[in-house]
């Protein structure tokens, strides 16, 4: 480990700690359907949009019909997307007449790309042509992180309100976010990114001679507008196969950073939204600081594991930390926060091989993912992740002040504690579930690239990545089967749908509630107590659950490395 | 049943039935009930019928087999004891107040109300009206008709000191089982047989209509959810061994499971619910539901009435206010010689005022020749006429309206207007004035002042500590009530408090989110009784009151209001802390048995061993040792509540925390670790 590389670890947190806050007020203005310095612009839009859908934006649902019209609105999107790719041999814009994916992976990549999951079967470059990129891919990674938003917002309100009947009108709240936050954020992204060289073209693939004389064809595309949601809405579906390791994807070293921070960015700045919105800004900052704290260490191992490399390669002599698989542009400390950044938003895009990473640097990236994609999360996922694990905590330890439980003045009843058990069972159940059945079936152990407790590993992170809506690959892992195809496109949907139906009847059953108001009794939620509280239920709660499902591979591992086995 | 007996926690009158109905409880049809201990039935049964399998086809293994299925039966066993303990000490208690309850006849009054028939207390039927004389055992509850009597009532609430019960009023309620005194009343029966308050109070100590309460089930629904990801953590795993190239025997899987699973509070939930409630009982409160337990540790605000509670019931004589050109020995001496006879207890501490200010000493009213005029609503004053000349003494108001007074003094006048002025003066102390006057001429004013109960400043201290905001009730005007609010220390106060606004305070309270608890006796608290979220009613209190609170204290003493708001927040504290030990306590066990698990495979795995527990089978053995171990240390606990200390709900929060939060994640460390060394000093495993 360097002083340079903690600089930049450091550099990497300043910037996001000090965007939560204005991010967050602005945010918070927009979604209260408040005017900013964007209304001259944006409003005559989005007005025009709820004209031409119908829509009353301040007709407020009730939260079964918020659920029921986010549910149509998802599986609209899955439905034009599973046909854009079923049909694209038919359909313009697609100079290099790229034929059409076969049912199971267009089912797959719907599936992914609708839940924000964004897990890519296929290589970007040799399989989807640009119509099927921009209208089909880049429209799900907007809409798929604006519902993510509403849901949060959703929840929030349900903190928020007392005694009402409502929770938002998911139109407007999916509109608004899509509208006035990701969209202009996308725009100021992709910019700076075509100013560093990434590609942004219609035009067909570039063939060029090399010095050798060889042929050569270098795929090119509209490749930053892309890349801009695909950070700033946690997506993380590459353009190119390689992802953001490609040098049309994240081309410099500021590309690198600023791909970072946009991955955190909304989610950060969502906590803050949550503490204006409950009326007290350091509740936000709490749940901020307990995502810091897990993120921080995760950091530390990470980096830790890689610059300390394989001690079988130091035994020969050979230091310098393990570069395998790692961009020389980046180096070891920038690799390793992205992986670490990447999996803890539920974002998935990497500009390393993790397969390549040392046991225990690729175990952080599965334990983020596995703890519910709650250190900052996806956009709005991660907030209403961790809210669930508040409710679960709140409730297994409130009861210690001699109260029964309360969080922001909303009292913790047998409603929620089953709604949150509910979303909190579904990861588990497909994580755990669906590597089982792997794990013994000849036809998944068919896509293994390597043997023993790794290739184990490999099982384990793309459920995992599934579950959790990352979208991440270990890789090492033919997952462009039908069988993975097929079970991981469940696990998404199940990681995904199982986790909102339940936040979102929790959201009803609070926004119905009476507010009780705080007194000397009642149990602080906005200190350093709750913070290490929070943070020992998520890991407990969480993350032990998955203790011998990852005894049995990462850890393992490592240990064997130790003693100088590898696989 | 004796008042506040401290029945010891392994009581051997109590033990005894409990370990027999440990294994009584082992039917499935009750383990059901409880979801946590009723999967570890289904798994026990499951592995012993496997083992009973193996033992007669072969198998390998089986003294190790046996040990853990031995110790999932224990585990069970252990529950079930926990709760039987907990339902034993109240058990003890009903069969105390059964003795009392002997069978009586009653004596029906004939529909002409005046001759009776002997009828058997049981046939008795609601609005039936029967007479009870000296030494009778009242029947039925029912509510005094007609006369006056003192009543025993020991058998309900241990005090043998007699208790005046009579019609009309706030005392008219009897209880059937206690016993008549003196004198003779009528009683309509209020309650069928079967359904009385000995009835309901010896079914609620038995726990034999015990309903979980709201934060129960909502655990339950936690700890059925958690017990779910367990099973999906451990049924996972033969899946992963075989992909290693390995199996995993079933014992090592179930010992995983139910380690893991959290069946310390599983095991300990529904004692601590019935604990709780005993509590309250030792305590002479009886409470109608465990939801108002619960209820009681919610509660915002107090609502205290200030006669009773706040300020001792009488008021006290502190100071002679005399008038311009009237000597204080004077007003002294009137004031002394109008009460002489006067048996109040404002018109003793008159006598005593009197006596330790100027030395004036007792008189006899026979040698004065003196005739006391008693007090009367009419009138409001009362005195005394000796030789010729007439003292009073009465309310400021009244003493002006009177004639005599009047003759001498223009209500305007100069004397009147300085009474006036003096009697403002001590309300707005918080005191009653008290006007004298001899023979119409007035002489000045008594300070009569509410006494202040000693220590109830720290206790209003101690409940804003808690969050608990109280609120004084009285009858008082607001500027009297203003100062003893200020000088008890309580947060807010309802002056000239009626049934009506009192109802209001409640409601408002309530629309703010806030649960308000109250006590009352009387027949016009009882709306605001059934409105108020745990509305203690006294014993001493009327029918309706009772009725409508969802509390009895049979002490009838308001002050306890404080204590059940205590014993509701340690019900609460208790079912926390042990749910939080409990989930704290899976580092360990995961430490423990992961790595004894796959040793065969991966031995690199060993490790992970940290407690270097001696072997596989050792390490298997001692989790499960600890986690039946562990229910039975924490039964005494589970009974007794954790500590409440009014220190505010952070430090409480630090304070659990670290106990049951840190504590609960290394404990089971050092005793698996123990455990293991005895059990390979002893050759077990």
């Amino acid at each position: 480990m360097t002083l340079n590389g903690w600089l930049q670890i450091a550099l990497f947190c300043a910037i996001v700690i000090a965007l939560a806050k204005p991010l967050g007020w602005y945010m918070t203005r927009v979604m209260a359907s408040e005017r900013t310095f964007l209304s001259p612009v944006l409003r005559p839009v989005e007005r025009l949009l709820y004209a031409g859908a119908g829509v009353d934006e301040r007709q407020e649902q009730h939260w079964l019909t918020y659920t029921v019209a986010m549910l149509v609105f998802n599986a609209a999107g899955f439905v034009v997307l599973f046909a854009l790719q079923r049909l694209q041999g038919f359909l313009p814009l697609n100079p290099m007449q790229m034929s059409a994916l076969s049912p199971d992976s267009a089912f797959n990549t719907a599936v992914s790309f609708v839940t924000n999951t964004n897990w890519q079967g296929y290589g970007g470059e040799s399989t989807m042509g640009y119509l099927v990129q921009m209208a089909g891919l880049t429209v799900q990674n907007f809409v798929s992180a604006a519902t993510g938003i509403a849901i949060a917002m959703a929840l929030i309100r349900g903190f928020a309100r007392a005694s009402a009947k409502t929770v938002g009108n998911f139109w407007a709240d999916l509109t608004r976010s899509t509208l006035y936050v990701l969209l202009p954020l996308s725009i100021l992204c992709a910019l700076f990114y075509v100013s560093q060289g990434v590609t942004q073209t219609l035009g067909s693939y570039v063939d060029a001679t090399t010095l050798e004389g060889a042929k050569q064809t270098i795929a090119v595309g509209p490749t930053a507008s892309q890349l801009a949601i695909k950070m700033l809405g946690t997506n993380g579906g590459g353009f190119f196969n390689a992802n953001s390791a490609h040098p049309f994807e994240n081309p410099t070293a500021l590309t690198n950073l600023v791909e970072m921070v946009s991955i955190f960015a909304i989610g950060a700045a969502l906590t803050n939204v949550f503490g204006r919105m409950v009326g007290d800004e350091r509740q936000g900052w709490v749940i901020f600081a307990a995502m810091g704290v897990f993120f921080l260490a995760g950091v530390a191992v990470t980096y830790w594991a890689e610059a300390g490399g394989n001690p079988a390669f130091a035994a020969l002599g050979i230091d310098g930390g393990n570069m395998e698989g790692k961009e020389v542009r980046f180096g070891i400390a920038a690799s390793a926060l992205f992986a670490v950044v990447t999996t803890a938003a539920s974002c998935g895009a990497v500009n390393a091989m993790l397969d390549s990473f040392m046991p225990l640097g690729g175990l952080i990236p599965v334990v983020n993912m596995q703890l519910g994609e709650v250190i900052i999360g996806g956009v709005g996922a991660g907030l209403y992740g961790i809210l669930l694990f508040v409710i679960l905590a709140i409730f297994i330890a409130g009861l210690m002040v001699g109260r029964t439980p309360e969080y922001l003045g909303k009292k913790i009843e047998a409603k929620e504690v089953k709604m949150a058990m509910l979303a909190v069972l579904s990861l588990p159940l497909a994580i755990l579930g669906f590597t089982a059945a792997a794990a013994v079936l000849p036809t998944a152990l068919a896509s293994l690239a390597n043997a023993g407790p790794h290739g184990y590993s490999e099982i384990l992170y793309a459920y995992t990545s599934g579950a959790a809506n990352n979208g991440s690959a270990f890789a090492g892992l033919s997952a462009n089967t039908p069988w993975y195809n097929l079970t991981i496109g469940l696990a998404m949907l199940m990681g995904r749908f199982l986790v909102i139906v339940p936040v979102l009847a929790i959201a009803g059953s609070l926004a119905a509630k009476k507010t009780v108001p705080a007194s000397a009794g009642t149990l602080p939620t906005h200190g350093g107590l709750f913070v290490g509280l929070l943070i020992g239920v998520i890991l407990i709660v969480g993350g032990l659950t998955y203790f011998p499902a990852l005894a049995v591979g990462p850890i393992v591992e490592h240990f064997a490395m130790l003693a100088g086995q590898t696989f | 049943m004796t008042k506040s007996s401290e029945i010891s926690v392994f009581d051997p009158a109590i033990v005894g039935p409990a370990v027999r109905s440990s294994f009584a409880k082992l039917d499935p049809r009750v383990q059901f009930r409880n979801p946590v201990m009723f999967v570890v039935e289904i798994v026990a049964i499951l592995t012993t019928l496997i083992f009973l399998r193996d033992l007669a086809f072969g198998g390998s293994r089986l003294g190790f087999s046996f040990q853990v299925i031995l110790w999932l039966w224990f585990t069970l066993l252990f529950a079930n004891f926990a709760e039987a303990v907990a339902e034993g000490r109240g058990k003890a208690q009903a069969d105390a107040l059964r003795r009392t309850r002997t069978e009586t006849d009653a004596k029906l009054l004939a529909v002409d109300g005046s001759t009776y028939e002997l009828v058997p207390a049981t046939s008795l039927k609601v609005g039936d009206i029967v007479v009870v004389e000296i030494g009778d055992i009242i029947p039925s509850d029912g509510e005094v008709i007609e006369g006056i009597a003192s009543v025993n009532e020991a058998a309900i609430t241990g005090e043998s000191a007699p208790v005046i019960r009579e019609s009309g009023g706030d005392r008219s309620a009897v209880t059937g089982g206690t016993q008549v005194l003196s004198d003779q009343i009528k009683v309509r029966i209020t309650a069928a047989a079967g359904s009385t308050f000995l009835d309901r109070m010896i079914s609620l100590v038995e726990g034999a209509q015990r309903q979980k309460t709201p934060n129960e089930i909502a655990l339950n629904i936690l700890l059925a959810g958690m017990t779910l990801i367990f099973v999906l953590a451990v049924v996972t795993i033969p899946s992963f061994a075989h992909y290693a190239g390995g199996t995993i025997p079933i014992v090592a899987l179930v010992a995983l499971f139910v380690t893991l699973i959290p069946t310390t509070i599983g095991a300990l939930l529904s004692a601590i619910g019935i604990a709780g409630m005993d509590r309250l009982v030792r305590f002479n409160v009886l409470a109608m539901s465990g939801r108002a337990v619960e209820a009681a540790g919610d509660v915002d605000t107090l609502l205290l009435d200030k006669t009773g509670t706040i300020t001792l019931g009488n008021r006290q004589a502190t100071e002679f206010l005399p008038l311009s050109g009237v000597s204080e020995r004077d007003l002294a001496d009137a004031a002394q010689l109008s009460s002489l006879a006067d048996e109040t207890p404002e018109g003793r501490s008159i006598v005593v005022l009197a006596k330790e200010k100027y030395g004036i000493r007792g008189r006899e009213m026979g040698e004065l020749h003196a005739h006391f005029v008693p007090f009367t609503a009419q009138t409001r004053m009362s005195g005394v006429d000796l030789d010729g000349s007439t003292i009073r003494k009465g309310a400021v108001d009244a003493m002006l309206a009177d004639a005599s007074i009047a003759g001498k003094h223009r209500s305007d006048g100069q004397a009147a207007r300085e009474l006036r002025q003096v009697a403002e003066g001590v309300a707005k102390s918080g005191g009653t004035p008290l006007a004298v006057a001899r023979d119409g001429r007035l002489l000045g004013v008594v300070h009569l002042k509410d006494i202040v109960k000693g220590g109830i400043r720290e206790r209003f201290a101690a409940l804003r500590q808690m969050g608990i905001r109280t609120v004084m009730i009285t009858g008082d005007n607001p500027m009297t009530a203003a100062a003893i609010a200020a000088e008890a220390g309580v947060d807010d106060f309802l002056a000239q408090a009626t049934p009506e606004n009192k109802l209001e305070l409640i409601r408002a309270e309530q629309a703010k989110g806030k649960l308000v608890a109250m006590c009352g006796d009387g027949t016009n608290d009882a709306p605001a009784l059934a409105q108020a979220d745990v509305g203690v009613a006294m014993n001493t209190g009327t029918v309706a009151a009772r009725e409508a609170g969802n509390m009895v204290d049979l002490d009838s003493d308001p002050t306890k209001l404080i204590e059940v708001v205590e014993i509701g927040k340690q019900l609460l504290m208790t079912r926390g802390s042990l749910t939080t030990f409990s989930i704290a306590n899976d580092v360990a066990k995961y430490f423990a048995i992961i790595p004894a698990m796959f040793v065969a495979f991966y031995p690199q795995l060993q490790a992970l061993n940290i407690m270097r527990l001696s072997s596989p089978e050792s390490a298997i053995l001692s989790a499960i040792i600890f986690n039946a171990l562990v229910i039975i240390a924490l039964i005494p606990l589970a009974l007794k509540g954790v500590k409440y200390r009014a220190v505010g709900a952070a430090a409480l929060l630090r304070r659990n925390l670290l106990i049951y939060g840190l504590g609960g994640m290394i404990v089971p460390f050092l005793g698996i670790k123990a455990i293991d060394l005895v059990i390979t000093a002893v050759g077990l495993a």
